[in-house]
């Protein structure tokens, strides 16, 4: 049994492992998810798919279709064209990218096999599907762009007509020389490839759009981790007043990045909204899922690394290629994942020289975007193959290597070659907790008695450095309405009691419970008085919602901060009616006290006085007892953490079969604000890094058809499958606020797929194999092992 | 696609009779027709559990049966186990555990524990942490990463064996 320890500086309520009072409800199956949401004269919606990867689209008949019963009308590309302004995916902080301009149903041709092409909208799904038979398309297939090294050769089919070749975006980075690094050294290098995944959320996409034309107004639910932005985007490309566009995300059921694009699908419900003048729901069934949602990675690395005398790592170049799928995604481009990978590759470690370059290729694929650790997993990956290879090479144990060469702790503040700048990390502190808590020199010995028995288990370790707390140098640089900053409404209720809209959402990682007690210690009250809403932009104010490890750091100090002014608020109005100083007052189990906690009056007295007798103020005191407060991080760009984590793994070396039978991680997240919460956001983020590693792979054919795009043929760990997990914790809080939070939620698939590479690589070594492809299926395992 | 034929079933211990389509699924007739919501469809082809439900006392796959042909029985989602307080100690030990997050897959994994946890306690049994996550081979969760839910299905069959161990996770307790 594990559970989670209170954090060692734990407060009243922060740092305290307390459960989720919203579980309660999903616990008992009165959770509301999008698609449970039924509206009045609503309509459902289903979309015809294009069969090919690349074609051209011919005379569509939907005479027929539209004669079906039940059948209220059927849509294609030119219905949307009076309507929605097309969208297209770059920023402009990505020099020279570009990407063709996207529209919610194609008019011209198709680019992947799956693209939704005519939208029929019935009385219900089912006879919107049988619609969906009776529609004739000509389409006039074309040579699909597949393989990631095809489609850079210059015989290569262009995906987009007007563009010179397929390559979207290219960047080089470059500090120092590594010329002159590679001359007389020890040089390692590897050629790694990463499988194209995906999030398969339990819940797939769902999107029910409500227009009322009578007065302008558009209601979306959806299933969407930034309600914010579809506000933003619904508006200006359909023309809207933003202030009559409502998003509310309900619950959500699982999102991991890949609720938070923009699908076709989602503007064809809403233009079809507006054009009926009805609701209209899509949800996508999970072949749809797979045909359509934004699948991750997809990327070929070849790195080398330059070590000096010593062990002491000195240059690493890269060059990542990356294929994204026929067009950036909007509105946070498919540049992303690798621009993050060049840039984080090599960051634990105290190099000289750096040189990194990035591709980034169209192909005829679902669109590829950000997903949970967006790049950090394949720069994790690269960094510690590299660095275990070099350990290898010199007779180095894997430990004593990095303790050689991590950045050290009179570094900082430090800035990597690639531009990174570190306020502080623990990395020598994570990598000693780590050596303890595997009991490391154990390990190794029982691997040597097994080895003789013919047992093959393999111990890998990774670190990694991961981007949390982003600044508008993430998206709003480059012009994306894609806000880092974060809002909070808190008010006191008449009867005493607090209610908090917050604009981070809550997609069961805990977002409202951790506000709820952040909120609670701020004030000064229970938690239970504390009621968080989230995830509606009509109740909450505007922010930058859920993404990229924001939750916790910046909507957290949002919440504190809030907190501290409806403090001075309430202890105002109590200090006019005390006759009291109100810097002599508290507020100390929801009552107002004396500074040495004697209680004065409750905060029920205080609301009630303010709300019904404010008669009773003094004039110049204002009865307000609701506050504003918007906070934006100021200081360094994005709060950087760090961890590492430890993999065991069994080989068969017979069959390929791998059995993971434990996995560590140390991680330092600053400060901890709910220790349950945080562990089970690292185990979570663990197992998707080990389905990664070793089961889930986005497999197509040589025409471009994904070939295993359902739940039976795509695996997803299973619980049998995956070991227990210990976690242990380091905290260096970042003093950029004053809850000193930082992210967690990509710190267990940042490196535990990169641990389980050096795991399986160390178990193989004696055999003088080496497995450089993930997912390490068996195939592929026994194929590195010469035997197929 | 044929006519409409008459449904009379029990759900959650109340008689209800539904004219509904023979392609009606079961789960489909639950959500659509009855409302309740608390069933999920995560797959539709009965891989990731998140739609199952009892059907005369035994776990089944909603999305893979036709709502005809419960005809006659007696179905129980998660709404009715738990208004019934058939669940409670298991959802007590999944709250205290944090056994959940977004909770889409959690009804069916509740629905299973339950229906395993009987059969463990009949065969006077106290499940290993194997045998746990063999039983639920046949429920996918993409949040949770499964540890904390095999935590709390072995507090239960401890405590329902009469071993309890301390409530995990903390000092909260439901």
């Amino acid at each position: 049994m594990s559970a989670a320890a209170d954090s060692p500086g734990a407060g009243r309520y922060i740092g305290r492992g307390l459960p989720r009072p919203g579980a309660r409800r999903l616990l008992a199956g009165r959770g509301r998810y999008t698609d449970d949401v039924v509206l009045p004269r609503m309509l459902y919606a289903a979309f015809l798919r294009s069969p090919y990867a690349h074609a051209r689209l011919g005379a569509i008949d939907v005479s027929a279709a539209a004669a079906m019963p039940g059948v209220h009308r059927v849509l294609t590309g030119a219905d949307f064209e009076p309507l929605c302004t097309p969208w297209v995916g770059t920023l402009s902080h990505f020099k020279g990218m570009r990407s063709a301009p996207q529209r919610p149903l194609p008019t011209d041709k198709v680019v992947w096999a799956g693209q939704p092409v005519v939208m029929v909208i019935a009385e219900t799904r089912a006879q919107a599907e049988d619609a969906l038979e009776v529609i004739e398309v000509a389409f006039e297939e074309l040579d699909a762009v597949v393989d990631l090294d095809e489609a850079r050769a210059p015989e290569s089919p262009v995906i987009d007509a007007g563009a010179p070749d397929n390559v979207l975006f290219r960047t080089r980075i470059e500090a120092g020389s590594t010329a002159n690094a590679f001359t007389a050294a020890e040089i390692v290098s590897v050629d790694l490839r990463f499988g194209r995944h995906t999030a398969v959320t339990m819940e797939p996409r769902a999107v029910l759009a409500d227009f009322d034309p009578s007065e302008g107004r558009l209601t979306v639910h959806q299933s969407t981790q930034t309600p914010y932005q579809f506000q933003d985007l619904y508006a200006r490309h359909f023309g809207l007043s933003e202030a009559r566009v409502r998003v509310i995300a309900p619950d959500v059921g699982g999102s991991f990045g890949m609720k938070l694009h923009l699908y076709h699908e989602d503007m064809a419900v809403v233009g079809a909204s507006l054009l009926l003048k009805r609701p209209v729901k899509f949800t996508a069934d999970r072949m749809e899922a797979f045909a359509s949602d934004i699948h991750a990675r997809d990327h070929r690395v070849r790195a080398r690394l330059a070590v000096g005398p010593g062990g002491l790592l000195r240059a690493i170049e890269v060059d990542d290629v990356t294929g994204v799928g026929p067009f950036s995604a909007y509105p946070r481009t498919s540049a992303v994942e690798g621009n993050q990978v060049v840039r984080l590759i090599g960051a634990p470690y105290r190099l000289t020289d750096y040189r990194a370059d990035l591709t980034v290729v169209a192909q005829n694929k679902v669109q590829m975007s950000q997903y949970r650790a967006v790049g950090h997993p394949i720069a994790c990956a690269v960094t510690e193959r590299l660095v275990d290879l070099a350990a290898d090479r010199l007779g180095l144990d894997p430990f004593e290597i990095r303790r050689r060469n991590y950045v050290t702790e009179d570094m900082y503040p430090h800035t990597t070659p690639s531009g990174y700048r570190f306020e502080k990390l623990s990395l020598a502190t994570c990598l000693e907790k780590l050596h303890t808590l595997m009991d490391y020199p154990a390990l190794r010995a029982e691997q040597a008695a097994l080895r003789a028995k013919g047992i093959h288990r393999g111990i890998g370790i990774a670190t990694y450095v991961e981007i949390t707390n982003p600044t508008p140098a993430f998206y709003g640089v480059g012009g994306a309405h894609i806000s880092a900053q974060d809002g909070c409404v808190l008010k006191l209720t008449p009867a005493g009691e607090v209610s908090c809209a917050i604009s981070i959402t809550e997609q069961g990682q805990g977002s409202e419970a951790i506000i709820g007690q952040i909120v609670a210690e701020g004030l000064g009250v229970d938690r239970d008085h504390v009621r968080v809403l989230t995830g509606d932009t009509e109740t909450t104010p505007s922010g930058g919602a859920t993404w990229a490890c924001r939750g916790a750091g910046i909507g957290g100090e949002t919440a504190l901060q809030a907190s501290r002014k409806l403090k001075g608020r309430i202890l105002e109005i109590a200090a006019a009616i005390l006759q009291a100083e109100p810097g002599t007052l508290d507020i100390r189990d929801d009552a107002v006290t004396d500074a040495d906690g004697a209680p004065r009056m409750t905060l029920r007295e205080v609301a009630n006085l303010a709300y019904y007798r404010s008669d009773l103020l003094p004039p110049d005191v204002s009865p307000t007892l609701t506050v504003a407060h918007h906070f934006a991080p100021r200081g360094y760009p994005f709060a950087f953490t760090n961890g590492i984590h430890g993999s065991l793994v069994e080989v068969d070396v017979e069959t390929g079969f791998v059995t993971i039978l434990k996995h560590w991680v140390v991680e330092d997240c600053g400060r901890v604000i709910n220790p349950l919460l945080v562990d089970e956001q690292i185990r979570g983020g663990v197992v998707q890094g080990l389905g990664a590693a070793f089961f889930e792979e986005c497999r197509y054919g040589e025409t471009g058809q994904l070939l295993n795009g359902s739940m039976s043929d795509y695996l997803v760990p299973m619980a049998c499958e995956m070991p227990d997990i210990v976690i242990a914790h380091v905290e260096t809080p970042t003093l950029d606020t004053e809850l000193g939070a930082k992210g967690c939620g990509e710190a267990g698939t940042a490196a535990s797929s990169g641990a389980a590479l050096n795991a399986v690589n160390d178990a193989l070594r004696t055999f003088g194999a080496d497995i450089a492809q993930l997912p390490m299926t068996p195939e592929r395992i026994l194929r590195a092992l010469d035997v197929i | 696609m044929s006519s409409p034929q008459t449904l009379s079933l029990t759900v959650n211990g109340t008689r209800v009779r539904h004219f509904v389509e023979p392609r009606l699924s079961l789960a489909d007739f639950l959500r659509g027709n009855l409302g309740l919501t608390g069933t999920h469809l995560g797959c539709e082809t009965g891989a990731c559990g998140a739609c199952i439900v009892n059907l005369d006392g035994q776990p089944v796959h909603a999305c893979l049966m036709l709502a005809v042909q419960a005809d006659g029985l007696r179905v129980d989602t998660i709404e009715g186990l738990s208004e019934a307080g058939t669940l409670a100690d298991l959802q007590a030990a999944f709250h205290a555990r944090n056994a959940l997050q977004c909770g889409f897959c959690t009804p069916g994994i509740l629905v299973i524990a339950h229906d395993c946890l009987g059969a463990w306690a009949a065969s006077g049994t106290i499940p290993s942490r194997e045998v746990i996550r063999d039983a639920l081979s046949g429920n996918y969760c993409r949040c949770t990463g499964y540890e904390a839910i095999v935590d709390a299905i072995e507090s239960v069959a401890k405590a329902r064996a009469g071993r309890s161990d301390p409530q995990p996770g903390g000092e909260a307790a439901i």
